[in-house]
């Protein structure tokens, strides 16, 4: 009998410590997939930030470093100078990469480093416990903003791929959402576009994936697919900014 | 054959570096160590090197961490207010244990402070700076020369311990020119043989080992306990096979200075004032800061009336030299601060006072 569906190889057998619900896994899943397709899990160098996803290299099986809160960008850059031909990888989140780590990323950017960002944005702050996340929507109710995300007082959501898509340096910027099968699909194209821009060393490399945060959100996992699709899906469109004519 | 040439030290620190070893410099400007990152940029190509101008000190540090995870030889430079953004980065790697050789050409604080020289960073190196139980391995050049020198041994050192290795040089060092001769130079490098010696290092695993994975964050408090003993074994090691110091005219002396740097040339400069005026003094001058070469003051002779730490600051470095006399003599100081230096004549003047 063939088999149809088999574990990827880049998953590591183990039980993840994410909250039931979370698209962490689906995310980590699509990255290793493609590194598997392309046979490059042995080249791939890998960066988990602090938050939620700082364990990540428990679940994938390449090389991993943990960075400071917001640095990735910084790490990578460092790392991709040793070793120009490996697939260097960040995978950060809202907090880490639009807040604290908002210089390292928009200097990776206009630099143009060869390394491909992986931004997940589920518009809170997951592993301290709630708080308004760079990304929180307007009216948002967070731990922060207990009567939601007053603009005039705490600012607007930061939009990552319309910013960095205005860099030269930024050579591919597309944002996917984790919420159905068809749009996970979707998602696993970025990925391998973006490994592609890297592979071919055309520049910076960036993947938003809208993702959700059941346990934050105070939401269950299917009321919280529907609440992305219909407030986040608003703020933060889903579409290809930037694809360079070398990669399909 | 060995080359001497007339060098500014700014420049000297960074040929050290590159003679070294160093090919991946990441640098931010900021006064009086901008020579080293100019430096830096025109000649690391040269020989194969990589040169990167960082967005802040913060970048700089974390894209040091970087390349040292991913097995490179890396030299970063920066002055006081810049060091006090790279804490971060210095505590990150110490706990991932990742060698890097840092270059501080101090200058005045607190605060944005001012650009002349001065030693006030002595607590920010030597007690941490960043956040945990961690040390910096702090050695203090007096001149241009000897800063060359313990640049080269700083690589060695911080691959053998896997740990920073900070030179605390001063705005006066960084600015001023010195015959030096230059360190010979290891002409077979190769980024292959260097990996081979860290095992533990990002390269991806080829599918031909387990994967390598650098951790900072251990959850279970257990755990991080083990690995903060682990480092530290490393540092009671470094305790006992690093401190290092000079020594000068110990023998029937009245007073004995302590002064590092910079300051310790002007020290020896009051020391022969004095003894055209019948005062016998010396001088202990330690060449590491952390460690802390305690048995220096063993050598102190029972002629010594007192202790006198020489400082660019409001008295830093004091703490040790009282931690190291345990009480057995008194201890004054001498110092200006501010980016104020301390000159041979006024040496000799606050020293007669003290008498």
């Amino acid at each position: 009998m063939r088999a149809i569906f088999e574990y990827t190889k880049g998953m590591r057998d183990q039980e993840t410590h994410y909250c039931p619900g979370c698209t962490h896994g689906i995310a980590h899943r699509l990255i290793m997939e493609v590194l598997e397709e392309k046979g490059k899990l042995g080249e791939a160098i890998g960066i988990s930030p602090v938050g939620c996803s700082i364990l990540a290299h428990q679940y994938m099986d390449v090389d991993m470093v943990e960075a400071a809160h917001g640095r990735a960008p910084a790490v990578a850059t460092g790392i991709k100078r040793v070793h120009p031909d490996a697939y260097v990888f960040t995978y950060q989140g809202d907090g880490d990469l639009a807040s604290i780590g908002m210089a390292e990323i928009v200097h990776a950017a206009l630099r143009g480093e060869k390394f491909c960002t992986f931004f997940i944005n589920n518009a809170i702050y997951g592993m301290t416990g709630g708080q308004m996340a760079p990304t929180t929507l307007e009216g948002q109710k967070t731990t922060t903003t207990v009567m939601g995300r007053d603009p005039a007082v705490s600012g607007n959501p930061a939009v990552m791929c319309e910013m960095l898509s205005q860099l030269k340096g930024a050579v591919y910027v597309e944002r996917v959402a984790l919420n159905s099968p068809a749009n996970i699909r979707k998602a696993k194209k970025a990925v391998s576009r973006a490994f592609e821009v890297q592979e071919k060393k055309l520049g910076f490399a960036f993947v938003e994936f809208l993702s959700i945060c059941p346990i934050n959100w105070g939401l269950a996992p299917s009321d919280a697919m529907k609440w992305l699709a219909e407030n986040m899906m608003e703020v933060f469109p889903v579409k290809q900014f930037k694809n360079p004519l070398e990669v399909k | 054959m060995e080359e001497r040439r007339l060098m500014k030290g700014n420049e000297a620190f960074g040929l050290a570096a590159i003679l070294g070893g160093a090919r991946y410099y990441f640098g931010y400007p900021i006064t009086p160590q901008n020579e080293v990152t100019e430096f830096m940029s025109r000649e690391l190509p040269n020989y194969g090197g990589f040169f990167l101008q960082a967005e802040s000190e913060l970048a700089a540090i974390n894209m040091a961490y970087g390349a040292s995870a991913a097995g490179g030889r890396v030299f970063i430079s920066t002055s006081s207010p810049g060091l006090a953004l790279m804490q971060e980065g210095l505590s990150g790697l110490a706990s991932i244990e990742a060698p890097v050789v840092v270059l501080n050409v101090m200058r005045g604080g607190p605060g944005i402070g001012n650009i002349q020289p001065g030693q006030a960073d002595y607590y920010q190196v030597t007690r941490g700076g960043g956040n945990g139980d961690y040390h910096l391995i702090v050695f203090a050049p007096a001149s241009i020369q000897e800063a060359m020198d313990m640049i080269v041994e700083g690589f060695e050192i911080a691959d053998r311990y896997t740990n920073p290795v900070l030179i605390a040089a001063d705005g006066m060092l960084g600015q001023m020119m010195e015959p030096v001769t230059l360190p010979s130079m290891d002409k077979e490098y190769s980024l292959e043989k260097i990996l081979k010696t860290k095992p533990w290092a990002l390269t991806g695993h080829k599918n031909k080992r387990e994967r390598n994975v650098i951790k900072s964050v251990y959850l279970k408090q257990e755990l991080l306990e083990e690995h903060v003993l682990k480092i530290f074994e490393k540092y009671d090691k470094a305790v006992k096979e690093l401190p290092s110091f000079e020594e000068v005219d110990l023998k029937d002396a009245e007073i004995v200075y302590v002064a590092f740097g910079t300051t310790s040339r002007m020290v020896k400069e009051a020391m022969e004032l004095l003894k055209e005026k019948g005062v016998k003094t010396g001088l202990i001058r330690p060449k590491t800061l952390w460690p802390f070469p305690r048995e220096a003051f063993d050598g102190i002779d029972k002629s010594t009336k007192m202790v006198v730490s020489c400082e660019l600051s409001m008295g830093q470095m004091i703490d040790d030299v009282k931690l190291s006399l345990k009480g057995r003599l008194p201890v004054s100081l001498i110092n200006r601060t501010g980016g104020m230096l301390l000159t041979p004549g006024e040496i000799v003047e606050r020293t007669l006072k003290l008498l």
